[in-house]
């Protein structure tokens, strides 16, 4: 089972691979902020939840998919364990 | 119909009133902007400036801060000195005025700065939202032949990438970076920052009220995005409704929320507040609710424009403290219609209510809105604003409706100041949007028995997703353009969120599987080579899309599955 560092690397290589037009080279890490700093938009937080339904196998419920949850990989790591991903 | 300049000046003599526009008291706008009938003016002079001619030159015009909380001030006089810096600049790369140049650029100070420089010089403000990919950004400055496009560091990989198809495009100016602070330039690209540039006295452009100030980009249902043309009488109604409707005064401090590469940034995030003389707040960040209630009590907004989209993600988020929002007058809301949720949540929780305002970037001002006074039906769009005559149109015979709560056509009788004067090189098009007495919105809706207006949907197939409309021609090129995709259809699908989303079926080549992988490679396909707003929230992979036995796709059937509506008239369908 993936632990709190693996998931949040796996979330980042995808934002990196990804995102690396509205990102410019832009360093980040698991506690950059990405919607709030207007590095990513917030419209993008759909194919983000996408991404973590596909390969975490669940279903995000839309009131857990708030700007906030989504701003940076750590609070999506801390989401995704909310949501019971282990 | 022929809405030019001829029309507009035979409208002025036949309507009631002494000076009216079909009632609109177009003589007292002018005095109140120090504009003389028949005299030159110049827009970008006219928000600075005049300000400064009348000693408000040492006002704050415009407080500027980033997501690191860099804060920068700047009063009317900078405006002035900054925007003729622009001017000046613009006129010696060879702008000349009427030519089009793109402000492609996040909402850095010298957004702001070059707009009004664009507009003393004469030559057309073209702004476009930052997040469009090289794509959607070709299309549109190629349609434009955009003379010069301003951009900053960020967005320089995707300007530069569409450059060589572009042979209108002359320059490339860097702006919001010191000198030597920024990649080696390319052949005609130059760096420009107000700030850093040498003061310069210059005399603005002699305007008038029909000539071309500014074009913004729009998106119908069939075809491109087309430039609807506007001109620097828009601040006539500009300004009527800045104080009529959001209420704002001189002394007030005033935030809206929308990026200016859209026309509520434009109509009310520049020239609407700065013809009234207030403090504009901006917060070049991302959306986040704590930093948004810091935000307004930091700089203790009094007015606040915002969408419902953002006003939904607000309801998601924690609420704010008491305290954050004392300094708060008067809320109000654009671009997709407000739910009756929102307007009870703000009043609950905000301490009052939302007021939805309703119109396009064709009409370049509020039409239709809840006003100060006028009780709110949440849900409603509230009533026509001043000087505005609106009407439901019957959607066989397009006359007026007058049986209340039949849904109909929602259209304006022309002429008004901020009516967009054109499509840019769409002239056919542009006569398509009047019929009779009336320039049809798109839109479908009713009125009520107390006159309250109320929106039902798009009359078309256009996709208005958190408040932008989205042609779904240009959804369904990008989707064509992804190896796996034979055909596409793209249609608008409800979200509780953003109002509406992209929702899109796609028949696969033959070699490809459906799968959930392949459908977020053709979302993120389509926000890379579009924009995040284009991207399909939902993908169906089918068999065959329903079309005519023409060939042509219908959309409408798709759309009403996803809306629940009757798919309405099948007979014409192939299948």
């Amino acid at each position: 089972m993936p632990n709190d560092q693996q998931i949040a690397q796996t979330v980042l290589d995808y934002i990196v691979r990804e995102y690396a037009d509205s990102l410019q080279g832009a360093s980040i890490d698991a506690d950059s902020p990405l919607i709030s700093s207007g590095l990513i938009d917030s419209l993008s937080m759909v194919s983000m939840k996408v991404f973590l339904d596909q390969t975490y196998r669940l279903r995000i419920p839309d009131a857990e998919a708030s700007a906030e949850a989504f701003d940076t990989v750590a609070g999506m790591v801390k989401m995704l364990r909310k949501l019971g991903v282990a | 119909m022929n809405h030019s300049k001829d029309s507009m000046d035979a409208a002025r003599e036949t309507s009631p009133g002494s000076t009216g526009l079909h009632g609109y008291e177009v003589g007292a706008l002018r005095t109140a902007l120090d504009i003389k009938e028949g005299r030159p003016f110049n827009l970008g002079a006219l928000l600075c400036d005049r300000h400064c001619a009348q000693g408000r030159g040492d006002r704050l015009a415009l407080i500027w801060e980033n997501h690191t909380g860099l804060c920068k001030s700047f009063t009317f006089d900078d405006l002035r000195r900054y925007s003729n810096a622009w001017a000046n600049r613009l006129a010696e790369l060879g702008v000349n005025p009427g030519d089009r140049v793109c402000l492609f650029v996040d909402r850095v100070p010298d957004l702001y700065f070059a707009f009004l420089g664009i507009l003393k010089l004469g030559a057309v403000a073209q702004p476009l939202f930052s997040q469009f990919m090289a794509d959607a950004l070709e299309v549109r400055l190629a349609d434009a032949d955009t003379r010069a496009v301003i951009t900053t560091v960020r967005h320089l990989e995707k300007v530069r990438s569409v450059r060589a198809r572009l042979p209108s495009l002359a320059w490339v100016i860097l702006t919001d970076v010191k000198s030597g602070a920024h990649p080696p330039l390319a052949q005609g690209e130059v760096v420009m920052t107000a700030e850093e540039a040498p003061p310069v006295e210059l005399t603005a452009f002699s305007a008038n009220e029909d000539t071309p100030s500014l074009l913004h980009y729009t998106s119908g249902t069939t075809g491109r995005p087309k430039g609807a043309q506007h001109v620097h009488g828009s601040v006539l109604s500009q300004y009527a409704t800045t104080r009529h409707v959001l209420d704002l005064r001189p002394d007030d401090i005033y935030w809206c929320t929308a990026d200016p590469g859209w026309v509520t940034g434009t109509s009310y995030g520049i020239i609407g507040p700065w013809a009234v003389g207030a403090t504009q707040a901006i917060f070049e960040a991302g959306f986040s609710a704590q930093r948004w209630y810091e935000f307004i009590a930091r700089h203790r907004v009094n007015v606040f424009y915002t969408a419902p989209t953002a006003i939904r993600m607000l309801m998601k988020s924690p609420p704010p403290t008491p305290d954050q929002l004392a300094s708060l007058r008067h809320m109000c809301s654009v671009g997709e219609p407000l739910n009756p949720a929102a307007v009870l949540w703000g009043e609950r929780v905000m301490g009052r209510p939302f007021h939805d305002t309703y119109w396009q970037t064709e009409t370049g001002a509020i039409m239709i809105s809840n006003v100060p006074g006028l009780p709110i039906k949440p849900g409603s769009m509230g009533k026509p604003v001043p000087g505005i005559a609106a009407a439901i149109l019957d959607q066989q015979t397009f006359q007026p409706i007058t049986v209340p709560g039949k849904v109909g056509l929602i259209a304006f009788r022309p002429p008004w100041p901020s009516m967009f004067r054109g499509y840019f090189k769409a002239e056919t098009t542009y006569h398509s949007k009047f019929v009779g007495d009336y320039y049809l919105t798109g839109d479908r809706g009713s009125v009520d028995s107390d006159g309250y207006y109320w929106f039902v949907g798009r009359d078309d197939d256009v996709i208005n997703t958190a408040g932008h409309l989205v042609g779904p021609f240009e959804v369904e090129s990008a989707l064509l353009r992804h190896p796996a995709v034979a055909e596409s259809a793209a249609v608008s699908k409800p979200d509780p969120t953003y109002g509406e989303v992209v929702k899109a079926f796609i028949v696969l080549r033959p070699e490809h599987m459906g799968s959930d992988e392949l459908k977020l490679d053709i979302m993120n396909f389509v926000r890379k080579h579009l924009s995040p707003l284009a991207m399909p929230h939902a993908i169906d992979f089918v068999e065959k899309l329903p079309k005519t036995r023409s060939g042509k796709i219908v959309r409408r059937m798709l759309r009403a599955q996803e809306w629940g509506e009757p798919v309405g008239d099948l007979s014409s369908l192939d299948d």
